[in-house]
């Protein structure tokens, strides 16, 4: 059988080890898509083309010389624009940052180069990881693939609809309220945030430091788990990774795909369902629990009480952490400067540098999180919220010694419309309410795509989150209950998704047969 | 410019009681620096040790060192500070070009040594020795910042500047600063309190071999703390603080300087303005800088890219194993050792030569003879040239091999100070001084014969007189043969040859 | 209830280096407010015997060796620089005073 970007990264992997496919024409077929439907989707902010292609040759010369690097060898990735990559313009959807090269790569892309993996190009963002669907990106909004007007997610739009319209068969992510996991359920794809720690930092351009983390965005459980295996583990550079090993998330979404669930108890967050998730949301959420029940999994329902304090925490841990790292904007060293008319001090032009360079919600954060910081203000704001944050992870400590994971649908809603909260931000801070805990405690969490809303036709996502260090655990149901929904769908859900306009005037059928690799 | 009216120091200190708190930053000597691999060596190309961290690029993370870490202790437990249990980084959110990360990465409510002393000898205005007990509050980790050029203004200073250019070699080295408690009691001793206790802190810092510690290179840097409050009140006025202090000699200048200004404004009725000022060591006054207040908040927090510091009790101890001994019980032991009087150990530590002293005898030389040149020829040098004497550029070392030419009939202590001088001006090595400037005694009877011959001629009344038996007078004629020998003649065998042919 | 005044706003803006036109502070102080006003939920909520976090997990004591590596060259690092001269980053004149 051809190999085509609707294939998995497993299934091209396995292709390209059988010999029926090389990386270079890989590649050249995500070059190919990109161009045909980016200008309608707008998932990439930069395409590598000559790099990709070049890294796709070395990885074909290595595997003809019996020397492949990784199991995702040769397999192409597209990288969220918030991760340095030398030579490669690095933006974080701001234009403070426009134009910007980085001197080195981060570590996680290191280690993508180091596993053989060529680099398509960088992907679509809120600015600086400020968002939930992609809109506060200073370059353009992207387009989900399954109704292009409406959001992909945010803030890592760009990945899970780089990912979801099969222009990139694997994505970085990174997730600091849910940046993965959201766009993650609302495209259709599968976004994992591992346990903090678990994935260096090193390079990822930081909006809280304490929440952040960069993870895999794939159409498939196994995907991810491939992926996370390749980037995951210990950097000296990064003093708040985790220096242990890790086990193989590869053997775990294996072991999970039977569906067998036998022996494990789950348990459904008391907080986050009810008033305020959408219908369809819930209806396909709760299909997923019954599967798993049939599968053999013990359901239990987990009140976590302090959860209903978590964006509140959120917004104001965030905005903090962020108003100082965002300090280092200030048009001396790199990025944009902006000179006013006059005989400006350098704090004239920091002044308007930050003021072009920044959009509103970068904005409207900075000035919250200073204020959060104040002397004055500290103990009240910031200080509180991180007294909350102990609270969230009494919660889910106490949780897990009742279950082996607890779960929740991923987003109250399905996509909403392009603009629909823009003039809104706490209806738009709403989106993260079921991803916030995860990252306030540190624990790891996966969005697995449960279906169809029936309302609109929209995918929404499943989470299932696992206490620190254990997010095997994810991999292993993520799998199991992928595995039980495939089966009831018949087919992978993206099957359904419309078929986007081709820049030629064809479309990409899901069925149909594709144009022949070259 | 204004010129600040000052009252006089004793009118001051009728009135008024000082209260300081001094803050000295110590540059560490580590390899790296203290969150990233870039070397620290001083005095390279601009720019050229640096990498994402120490730059602050976006997505660059810290990593502590190790060994700052262990000096930051060690200097805690030199002070007879507690070690924290557990304590963190916090960020002290700034704008300023020279710091990359517009915010630098320090220590706030949690340093990792607190609750110390350090016992000063301090040379009173009365002629003695008073032994002050500073208490020591905190002694914390940081990062130092880059170095900003300024250019375009007058003066090479930041007022009047058109723009500046900044290198970030230094941005990221350690730094330890080392706060006091308030210094009160110390009355017109105060200034001397303030000098001593640098003077002596620089020593304990250069004895823990943990930094250069030198002022005039900026590896230690004090800033000073002055206010007044009415005599016997025992309260604490409102302070100022005085940067740019880069001498001992300043130190002391700078705290005399703000004690008569505060108390010149206070007395006539004025207020105190909290703000940063700065000392000019050539003109001997403080100028207003910004002002020191609410207006620059730090927002200090726990710095979240790293992870608290929690020293095992285990580490400490094997630290403290390796402290050198006590000033005050090595004071009281040295100057035993070397037989000093109260007094000559008082001028000592008054001069700043304590140290230089040691390190001199260390070196092979008397303890008499180091004594000698440091309180004498070189105390006076840098007292004329308001240069610390640590810093005139002559080392230990270097008046060892002077006395040794001494000692061995090449220089006489004439000629020696004239090798001092080569010495301050750095033209080389005490030998190369001789070779150079041509200071060698002219140990050739030949040539010395020949000048004797020519002073006697030049004077035969003088010469008759000794021919008559009037030995005495051989001290004119000494005179006369050493002026055409340059001074470079041993006065003893010149005596000798006089005698020999008139007698 | 808290809110946050338009003045505050402009001294925050200036404490962050932001030089927000009068447009600017009219539409944030009041976004401002209320989203101030919703996070303000949290006083109260824990009390004083519960441990702020910093760290969702308890690292302590990662550091490096004192060595020396390998750093940027120059030209790396003054790649973004808006400008150079000297080999040194050019700022405009600086109008504080360092700390």
């Amino acid at each position: 059988m051809t190999t085509t970007v609707r294939n998995t990264a497993a299934e091209m992997a396995q292709a390209l080890a059988d010999g029926t496919v090389t990386s270079v024409q890989l590649t050249e077929l995500h070059l190919e898509r990109i161009a045909a439907v980016d200008g309608a989707v707008h998932a990439f902010l930069h395409v590598d083309h000559e790099g990709a292609l070049a890294q796709a040759a070395a990885s074909d010369a290595r595997r003809a010389a019996g020397e492949t690097l990784s199991p995702l060898d040769g397999v192409p990735i597209a990288v969220k624009d918030v991760l340095t990559t030398e030579g490669l313009p690095t933006t974080c959807g701001s234009k403070i940052l426009e134009g910007w090269v980085p001197p080195y790569d981060a570590t996680v892309v290191a280690r993508l180069r180091a596993a053989g993996l060529p680099i398509l190009g960088k992907t679509n963002m809120d600015e600086f990881a400020m968002g939930s669907s992609t809109e506060h990106s200073a370059y353009g909004p992207t387009h989900n693939p399954w109704d292009l007007d409406r959001i992909p997610g945010g803030s890592g739009g760009g990945s899970a609809a780089a990912v979801a319209a099969f222009e990139a068969p694997l994505a970085i992510g990174t997730d600091t309220g849910g940046s993965i996991r959201q766009p993650g359920a609302v495209t259709g794809t599968v976004g994992v945030k591992p346990t903090y720690g678990g994935v260096s930092r090193y390079g990822l351009v930081a909006l809280a430091n304490s929440l952040d983390q960069a993870g895999p965005v794939t159409r498939t459980v196994l995907d991810s788990a491939l992926l996370h295996d390749i980037i995951g583990g210990h950097d000296p550079r990064d003093s708040t990774s985790i220096d242990q090993p890790w086990p193989s998330f590869t053997d775990a979404a294996r072991a999970g795909a039977t569906g067998d669930m036998t022996g494990v108890k789950i348990g459904v967050i008391t907080e986050l369902t009810g008033e305020g998730w959408q219908d369809g949301v819930m209806a396909r959420f709760q299909e997923s629990i019954d599967l798993l029940v049939k599968a053999g999994a013990e359901v239990v329902e987990v009140s976590c009480p302090s959860f209903v304090h978590a964006l509140a925490a959120y917004y104001l841990i965030l905005p903090a952490e962020a108003s100082s790292n965002l300090a280092k904007f200030d048009a001396m060293r790199y990025g944009l400067r902006v000179v006013p008319e006059g005989d400006p001090s350098a704090e004239d032009v920091m002044r308007a540098t930050r003021d072009a360079g920044f959009g509103d919600e970068v904005k409207r954060r900075i000035i919250l999180g200073t204020y959060a910081l104040s002397s004055g203000y500290y103990d009240a704001y910031y200080g509180q919220a991180q007294k909350v944050r102990t609270l969230i992870s009494r919660d889910f400590e106490a949780a897990f010694e009742q279950v082996d994971v607890l779960v929740s649908p991923t987003a109250p809603t399905t996509a909403f419309k392009l603009g629909e909260k823009l003039d809104d931000p706490i209806a738009m801070y709403l989106n993260d309410l079921a991803t916030i805990p995860a990252n306030l405690a540190g624990v790891p969490g996966i969005s697995v795509p449960s279906g169809l809303a029936d309302e609109d036709g929209l995918p929404a996502g499943f989470q299932i989150l696992a206490p620190a260090l254990a997010d095997e655990r994810l991999y292993r149901v993520g799998a199991a209950l992928e595995s039980l929904l495939t089966q009831e769908w018949g087919a992978p859900l993206l099957d359904k998704a419309p078929a986007l306009a081709l820049r030629d005037g064809s479309s990409l059928a899901s069925t149909g047969t594709e144009s022949e690799t070259r | 410019m204004t010129t600040d009216t000052l009252l006089s120091f004793e009118e001051s200190l009728e009135k008024f009681d000082p209260a300081m708190g001094l803050e000295v930053h110590v540059e560490l000597n580590t390899n790296s620096k203290m969150f990233c691999g870039c070397p620290t060596e001083f005095g390279a190309e601009p720019n050229t040790q640096v990498c994402p961290t120490c730059l602050g690029l976006p997505g660059a993370m810290p990593v502590v060192n190790r060994i700052a870490v262990e000096s930051a202790m060690r200097i805690g437990l030199a002070l007879n500070c507690e070690i924290a249990e557990w304590c963190r980084f916090a960020r002290k959110n700034y704008f300023y070009p020279d710091m990359p990360k517009n915010f630098q990465t320090s220590q706030y409510d949690e340093p990792i040594a607190f609750d110390g002393y350090m016992d000063v000898n301090v040379p009173t205005e009365d002629g003695g020795i008073e032994v002050v007990r500073v208490e020591i509050e905190r002694a914390h980790m940081e990062e130092d910042t880059g170095k900003s050029l300024h250019v375009g203004g007058a003066t090479g200073r930041i007022h009047g500047a058109v723009h500046s250019l900044v290198d970030y070699n230094r941005a990221g080295i350690p730094l330890i600063e080392i706060v006091t408690r308030p210094i009160m009691g110390t009355r017109e001793n105060a200034p001397a309190v303030a000098k001593a206790y640098v003077a002596q802190l620089r020593e304990l810092i250069v004895a823990l071999g943990v930094s250069d510690a030198r002022m005039d290179q900026g590896s230690i840097r004090a800033d000073v703390n002055l206010s007044l409050a009415p005599a016997g009140t025992g309260a604490l006025g409102t302070r100022t603080e005085t940067k740019n202090v880069n001498s001992l000699r300043s130190v002391e200048r700078a705290v005399r300087f703000e004690m008569q200004r505060h108390a010149a404004i206070l007395d006539s009725g004025g207020s105190i303005l909290q703000e940063t000022r700065h000392w000019h060591e050539d003109t001997g006054v403080t100028t207003s800088g910004r002002e020191k207040s609410d207006a620059e908040d730090y927002r200090y927090f726990p710095e979240p890219d790293l992870v608290p510091v929690a020293p095992s009790r285990e580490w400490v101890e094997e630290l403290r194993g390796t402290l050198p001994e006590n000033p005050t019980v090595k004071r009281a032991r040295l100057q035993g050792e070397w037989g000093f009087s109260d007094l000559e150990m008082r001028d000592t530590i008054g001069a700043g030569a304590f140290g230089l002293v040691e390190e001199t005898i260390e070196a092979g030389a008397s303890p008499q003879i180091a004594r000698k040149w440091w309180l004498s020829e070189l105390a006076r040098r840098a007292n004329d040239t308001g240069t610390d004497i640590a810093e005139l550029g002559v080392s230990p070392a270097d008046v060892v091999a002077v006395q040794a030419l001494i000692d061995a009939g090449s220089l006489n202590d004439k000629l020696a100070r004239q090798v001092f001088e080569g010495l301050y001006a750095a033209e080389g090595t005490p030998a190369e001084i001789v070779a150079k400037r041509g200071l060698a005694i002219v140990s050739d009877d030949g040539a010395l014969s020949a000048a004797v011959d020519n002073a006697i001629a030049a004077n035969p009344d003088v010469a008759d007189k000794i021919r008559d038996g009037k030995v005495a007078a051989a001290g004119a004629l000494i005179g006369a043969v050493m002026k055409q020998m340059r001074g470079q003649a041993d006065a003893g065998r010149v005596r000798e040859l006089i005698l020999e042919k008139l007698t | 209830m808290p809110e946050i005044t338009r003045d505050e706003v402009a001294h925050l803006a200036n404490l962050a280096r932001i030089d927000l036109d009068d447009a600017e502070l009219d539409h944030l102080a009041p976004q401002l407010s209320v989203i101030l006003e919703s996070v303000a939920s949290i006083n109260g909520v824990a009390g004083d015997d519960v441990p702020p976090t910093s760290h969702a997990l308890p690292l302590t004591n990662v550091f490096r060796d004192d060595v020396v590596t390998p750093g940027l060259t120059v030209e790396q690092a003054l790649s973004g620089a808006p400008e150079v001269d000297q080999q040194r980053f050019s700022v405009p004149r600086i109008l504080g005073d360092e700390q």
